[in-house]
């Protein structure tokens, strides 16, 4: 029974669509969180408009809510749903944020409701950053020298008292939104207009800037009572200069000796116990690597990126204890969820070192700065788990799945830099830091010149040079052999150096005895026995703490988020072990290694290997666990490009057989496959030269689609519109060979595009819905907008897509999940690509149509026969429709218009009874303002794009808003329309005015529609500048940007639909599982 | 080498030499150099379960400004040797003065690195505590002749430790007014949080009488930690308790509170494996307040024993239920089985020695 008896049902508030710097990890605390609550009996409500997460399928919920997070939605269910009390902490800076807001507007008062775990008072004093400062001096904790400002002048003064250069932070915002170092005034300048901008409270903090200190974490939790303790400290290889969510951290900390460790642990305690943290939270400082002097610098007083990586590193479950104490337990109270025989209120011992690595994707985003600071640009991480700070940071770099099997001996060489331009990479660090510092140890710079340049610690500066030492000797020789093993490198590495492969080094390494061990995590350093399954491999151990009972699935999971593999695949990876389990596959086991997951907690399935999805791990664990089957199709792209190794090295694939993937892969065979069956797809040729390029797009016409074959997300296409367009291409990217070629297809400007998600069993095919895309058909479908029922096509052609997709299912015999790609040009179907897997749109797909596509195809995948499901049964009543979110404030310098890049971070999907119901809730869930008046500014290249807009601006006008334009865009509606359009003029001509800039910052724009013309669709042909500097500038105020014409269409008539209808905000029913 | 037969094999660091001792294992993951200086760990071989062992260094031991120094519990290495998983062979602290192998070297202490010490820390958890042999040598080793000499060493429960490791004569430090530290194999930490708390600490012998200390007019006493079995130690539980039962304030820390447990009519017994640690859980009797801990112990008071002697229950391990602190149940007596002058560990159980100045009538 919960402590406080008098609470019957709990509001949870989710964090909407994955954003930098709130991503799955909040999936993963506010699953716990609702565990928690049902272990109690509490009656759950959830607000979560992320669609593809496990939290909001209502297996852990009571209710579920795909709702925007935002002040009113969660007043209007408080008011439906009259719960007793409220989490906010689960919902990251979102949630913290509305809750917040509500108790500002005393709708939590007025409705008698309960904050539960740390009060709103105590999040104030920490994100209020100087009421923050106040508490620390109260309870005696340092900090360091700073103002906060409102306005420039403020910071100037502030800036010329501390000392250039410092540091501007923004209070309640996530990843270092907004802020920035800056070294002079004029950096002091554009940094603080930005974040007073991104500030709810208009203010900034002015800081004394200490890039070269330590960056030290502590992982706090404090019950009712005063019980706290420490989960686990964490330590930042890149110390202060980059912001923790960019940073490589280590935990522990390696380079503090007992008196630091615990002083600031001791400081930890007391300034939680001062600002009243009830639950958990995460507190960071500066450690001066010169002497004793260390400063408080934050509390985020709510589970966060770093609090989801203690809860993997260690062990303990603190999302879990955090609401269980929010509810009222103490923490003696509750037990250690691994030893189940201990207390939880105890402090985890490691006997492993934990390195996380972040995940960039820079290369998607147009003209994005790389350079890491003090704002946040990562898209997800990975964490690796080993004996030595070695085995673990090559393990993190192989699990990032970008390319490298270390911190040496990769496949392609590290760029030729000068000493100068080494060193200047060195002093101001980008994604690529560690590798330029092996790369500056393999030219004998010494040491302390990387520290004095870097500010990276001796101690893994030393560590990295004794991986490029060892690189440089390496040998089969068994002892070698161990100590290149123990030093974490790969087999493939061994085989780089000794001029073998990756196979033949693997049986020579059996041969010598030369094993991992499976060690358990187990908060306490094996003191109590553990009956822990949560297990990683390392060669720093002589015996396996588990014995597996053989026989049993091995899920794979999908490694790190990144832009185009996200949540969703975490779904399905979730839902695939639930599915197995309730097919009655008895034992399964999952290996992932993203610490932001659901799947990686440890009890849901068997046994939980925190590892790398690299063949050579693979193999060690299905060996190991003597599995009956390994399944590849949830796990997104990295799972599903493991599948013909192991099948090649004898693994027995559960699901499609290999080589059937590999039809499909394969652009030649899966195009003849469709020639038999004759059905369409877009022209296309498989070329290896620039000529033979040239020569196709003659012959079918520019643009072109040019890309190479097998890729996830877009990566490395482009579509061309000229014959230099190609050439172009043909020096960006790795030279095309046979092994590598480069596909060709005709890009069909003007098309719906289409997926459908399905499921087979070999005989019969279940559709689970047929998706439209609302944007036009070259925007890539992880950033279109995409709509459940289709609601421009006609039957006809929906009967064909049925038609065709049931033909290439049963064609490649799929066995499981499966994604396919239509193309609708002129009432025609075209087939774009099949994938033989879980796809980004299934959960979406699966909550619609009430039918777990993932649950059902677990029981394909085992042998089962598919359950009839009669044609169309999926078109359920209303809409749903699911909207892209974009990261770009975070990215400087990112252009934010759409192509065939993916380059949204995450997605929110909203259920409604008509078509514009859930849009609008879709685009409230991903940060669109939607006005009821005000202005709006029109820009469109090229007369095609703005003869698409006549009816959305004419629309525009009626609605009574103010539409604004430049020159020539004013002059052709003018003489088009009927209304006022008024003449605004470009950031590139500051004398003229009414200027855009001015009225940008001075708020008098509501939203932007700004559609490129073509040219600037061909990214590499140079963008229009003023257009670009519009969307950057409207990004950086906050101001909505609509850049596609269908886009611009759908919003106004949501404004329209708005001015005479309110939304609806019903609850998910349950769905099949 | 371990007393069951079980020989582990390693890279040598620190002296060349071979050590005999009770083979203990502690889950710290900072504090090397307290824990190696810690009197506690006289007559024992420690594995550390932490892997990477060394990372920081070794501090120059530099005295604070009441003479004692920082870091360093006493002034030698106590262990007789150490069990790693990973020694850092370069170390980066500004603190650092040589490394943990330069340290061990000019010790004379042995030590062993690449040990799976997670899998010998399960050894000991399931069949105990055990003698063991650590040998560092650059010839070849006879695994044979060395568990010979391992048969034939003493063994740890009958060794007298604490007459090794105690003041031979009485020192001083700080300034104010006395508080007598009975040296069982005192930390330093101990007489630094007397001296902190603006008393001044006298360190006598382990054996001194209860009229020797009295001669320095204590306003207290602390009775130390220190290796071994407390059943060692007759003479310090006499003279203990006839202070405490005449009425002199007294808190006892560790193998103390075992000694005032057994002056007090209490019994005491050897754990399996021990607690060493500072990560350990103790919940104070009638509050129901939770502390983190800093433990290094072996033995334990009995609690049945408790039962019909001068004491009363003050703290369990909320692990496993042992006794981690008693209360005399009419003199101002306390004793704790945990380490509140932390060092190494955590700082969060200062309150025992303010306990102490409370029953002291200090403030």
């Amino acid at each position: 029974m919960p402590r406080s008896e008098s609470l019957g049902s709990v509001l949870v508030l989710g964090s909407g669509a994955i954003k930098i710097g709130e991503a799955g990890e909040f999936d993963y605390s506010g699953s716990q969180c609702l565990k928690a609550l049902r272990e109690d009996g509490i009656r759950s409500v959830l607000i979560n408009p992320n669609i593809a997460t496990i939290q909001t399928d209502t297996r852990f919920a009571d209710r579920v809510y795909l709702l925007p997070v935002t002040p009113e939605y969660v007043e209007s269910l408080i008011e439906s749903e009259r719960p007793d009390g409220v989490m906010l902490a689960y919902g990251g800076q979102t949630a913290l944020n509305c809750g917040v807001k509500l108790d500002e507007s005393g709708a939590l008062a007025r409705h008698g409701i309960r904050v539960l775990g740390t009060p709103v008072d105590g999040i104030k004093r920490t994100e209020d950053r100087q009421m923050f400062k106040d508490s620390m001096s109260e309870c005696g904790v340092p900090v360091l020298r700073s103002s906060t400002v409102s306005d420039f002048e403020g910071a100037k003064e502030a800036a010329a008292r501390l000392g250039y250069p410092v540091i501007v932070r923004v209070a309640y915002t996530l990843g270092g939104k907004g802020g920035g170092v800056a070294h002079n005034e004029i950096e002091l300048h554009e940094i603080v207009g930005r974040g007073i901008n991104a500030s709810m409270v208009g203010q900034v903090l002015v800081e004394e800037y200490v890039g070269h200190w330590k960056q030290i974490e502590y992982e706090v939790m404090r019950d009712a009572e005063s019980n706290s303790v420490i989960v686990c400290n964490m330590e930042n290889v890149l110390s202060m200069r980059v912001h923790t969510g960019d940073n490589v951290v280590v935990a522990p900390s390696q380079t503090l000796d007992n008196s630091e460790y615990h002083a600031m642990r001791t400081a930890s305690l007391r300034a939680t116990g001062h600002v009243g943290i009830v639950g958990e939270c995460n507190i960071q400082y500066a450690l001066d690597p010169g002497s004793d002097r260390y400063a408080a610098i934050e509390i985020n007083p709510r589970l966060s990126r770093s609090s989801a990586l203690a809860s993997k590193a260690t062990g303990y479950p603190l999302a879990y204890m955090s609401a269980k104490i929010g509810l009222g337990y103490t923490l003696p109270e509750l037990e250690n969820r691994i030893t189940k025989s201990t207390t939880a209120c105890f402090e985890p011992s490691l006997d492993y070192v934990v390195c996380k690595h972040p995940r960039w994707d820079f290369s998607k985003f147009e003209r994005a700065n790389r350079r890491l600071g003090p704002t946040m640009k990562s898209v997800g991480e990975v964490m690796a788990v080993g004996r030595t700070f070695e085995e673990s940071l090559q393990k993190a770099v192989r699990m990032l799945d970008a390319g490298r099997d270390g911190m040496a001996l990769n496949r392609l060489a590290e760029p030729d830099l000068s000493d100068e331009e080494l060193e200047r990479a060195l002093a101001d660090p980008d994604d690529q830091i560690l590798h330029r510092v092996a790369q500056a140890l393999g030219r004998g710079v010494p040491t302390q010149r990387i520290y004095s340049l870097s500010s990276i610690d001796p101690w893994f500066v030393e560590k990295l040079r004794g991986i490029v030492e060892a690189s440089r000797s390496v040998s089969l020789e068994p002892r070698r052999l161990l100590e290149l093993k123990r030093m974490g490198f790969s087999d493939r590495q061994i085989a780089r150096a000794s001029g073998s492969d990756e196979r033949r080094v693997r049986r020579a390494r059996k041969d010598a005895g030369v094993l991992p061990s499976v060690k358990q995590i187990d908060t306490l350093a094996a003191e109590w026995p553990a009956k822990t399954n949560y297990l990683y491999m390392t060669y720093g151990g002589s015996s396996h703490d588990v014995s597996p009972p053989g026989g049993g699935v091995l899920v794979l999971g999908a490694g790190p988020y990144r832009i185009g593999s996200s949540v969703e695949f975490d779904w399905g990876t979730v839902n695939m072990v639930w599915g197995l389990q309730e097919n009655g596959a008895g034992d399964v086991s999952v290996v992932n290694c993203n610490p932001e997951t659901v799947s990686t907690d440890y009890d849901i399935c068997s046994r939980l290997y925190f590892e790398e999805l690299t063949l050579e791990r693979i193999l060690d664990i299905a060996e190991f666990e003597g599995s009956r089957g390994v399944v590849t199709c949830v796990g997104g792209q990295t799972a599903n490009n493991l599948t013909l190794d192991l099948d090649g090295a004898g693994v027995r694939l559960l699901g499609t057989a290999a080589r059937d993937v590999d039809r499909a892969e394969n652009r030649s065979t899966f195009s003849t496959e469709l020639d038999k069956l004759h059905i369409r797809q877009p022209r296309w040729q498989a070329l290896s030269s620039v000529s033979e390029a040239k020569e196709f797009a003659r012959e079918v016409g520019y643009p072109v689609l040019v890309r190479p074959s097998y890729v996830l997300s877009g990566a490395a296409m482009r579509v061309v519109w000229s014959p230099s367009g190609l050439s172009e291409y043909a020096r960006s990217v790795p030279s095309p060979s046979p092994d590598h070629p480069v596909v060709i297809s005709k890009f069909m400007l003007d098309s719906l595009e289409l997926d459908v998600d399905g499921v087979c069993d070999g005989r019969r095919v279940v559709i689970g819905a047929i998706v439209e895309h609302i944007d036009r058909a070259g925007v890539h479908s992880g950033d279109a907008m995409m709509c459940i029922p289709p609601w421009r096509l006609d039957n006809r052609v929906m009967e064909e897509v049925a038609e065709y997709t049931r033909k290439i299912a049963l064609t490649f015999n799929v066995r499981g999940p499966f994604n396919l790609q239509f193309l609708v040009h002129d009432g025609t179907v075209y087939v774009i690509e099949l994938n033989i897997r879980a796809s980004r749109s299934m959960p979406f797909v699966s909550k619609m149509s009430r039918t777990n596509l993932i649950s059902m195809a677990s029981g394909a995948i085992l042998g089962g026969d598919l359950p009839e499901v009669p044609d169309g049964a999926w078109r359920t009543p209303g809409y749903c429709i699911k909207a892209p979110q974009f990261s770009f404030m975070q990215l400087d310098g990112a252009d934010i218009v759409l192509g065939v890049e993916m380059q949204s971070t995450g997605e929110a999907a909203c259920f409604g009874e008509s078509f514009y119901d859930a849009l609008a809730k879709a685009l409230t869930s991903v940060g669109y303002g939607l006005p009821s008046e005000g202005a709006a500014l029109v820009t469109a290249g090229g007369a095609r794009a703005k003869e698409k807009l006549l009816g959305t601006v004419a629309l525009l006008a009626k609605l009574g808003f103010r539409v604004l334009a430049t020159e020539h865009t004013a002059e052709f509606f003018r003489q088009r329309l009927e209304g006022p359009v008024e003449t605004v003029h470009k950031i590139s001509e500051p004398d003229r005015e009414p200027n855009i800039a001015d009225l940008l910052h001075g708020r008098k724009i509501d939203f932007i529609i700004n559609v490129p013309s073509t040219s600037t669709m061909e990214k590499y042909a140079g963008m229009l500048d003023d257009e670009y500097q519009i969307r950057r500038k409207a990004l950086e105020m906050g101001v909505p940007v609509l850049t596609t014409t269908e886009l611009a269409e759908s919003f106004v008539r949501t404004l329209e639909w708005l001015k005479s209808n309110v939304t609806t905000r019903r609850p998910l029913e349950p769905y099949l599982r | 080498m371990l007393g069951d037969g079980t020989v582990v094999e390693g890279e040598g660091f620190g002296a060349s030499a071979t050590a005999f001792g009770e083979v203990v294992f502690n889950t710290g993951m900072v504090g090397y150099t307290e824990t190696l200086t810690d009197p506690s760990y006289g007559g024992q071989i420690l594995s550390l379960t932490y892997p990477l062992v060394g990372n920081y260094g070794v501090p120059r031991p530099s005295p604070d400004g009441a003479g004692i120094p920082g870091t360093f519990e006493s002034d030698r290495i106590q262990a007789r040797g150490l069990v790693v998983h990973g020694l850092a062979e370069t170390a980066s602290h500004w603190r650092l003065h040589v490394t943990l192998d330069e340290w061990l070297h000019s010790e004379g202490v042995p030590g062993i690195a690449g040990v799976d010490t997670r899998e010998l820390a399960k050894k000991l958890r399931s069949g105990g505590v055990m003698m063991g042999a650590l040998c560092a040598s650059d010839e070849p080793i006879d695994a044979q002749e060395v568990l010979g000499r391992l048969g034939r060493a003493e063994k740890y429960g009958s060794g007298r430790y604490v007459r090794e490791v105690s003041a031979k004569t009485v020192s001083e430090y700080g300034s104010g007014e006395p508080v007598v530290v009975i040296d069982a194999g005192a930390k330093n930490a101990i007489l630094r949080n007397i001296v902190s708390m603006g008393y001044r600490a006298v360190r006598v012998p382990w054996d001194y009488t209860a009229e020797q200390v009295m001669s320095h007019s204590p306003r207290g006493i602390v009775v130390s930690n220190g290796p071994g079995d407390p059943q060692m130690c007759p003479e310090t539980a006499s003279t203990v308790g006839k202070l405490v039962s005449e009425g002199v304030p007294a808190l006892g820390i560790c193998l103390g509170a075992q000694i005032m447990g057994l002056a007090g009519g209490a019994g005491t017994y050897k754990l399996k494996y021990g607690h060493r640690g500072q990560n350990k859980p103790c919940l104070e009797e009638g509050t129901g307040r939770v502390y983190v801990t800093s433990q290094n112990h072996g033995y334990c008071i009995d609690p049945d024993s408790l039962r019909g002697s001068e004491y009363g229950l003050w703290f369990r391990n909320s692990d496993d239920g042992t006794v981690e602190g008693i209360r005399h149940l009419e003199k101002p007596a306390v004793a704790v089985q945990f380490h509140p002058e932390a060092s190494p560990g955590p700082y969060d159980c200062r309150f025992v020695f303010e306990k102490l100045a409370e029953l002291m009538g200090g403030r």
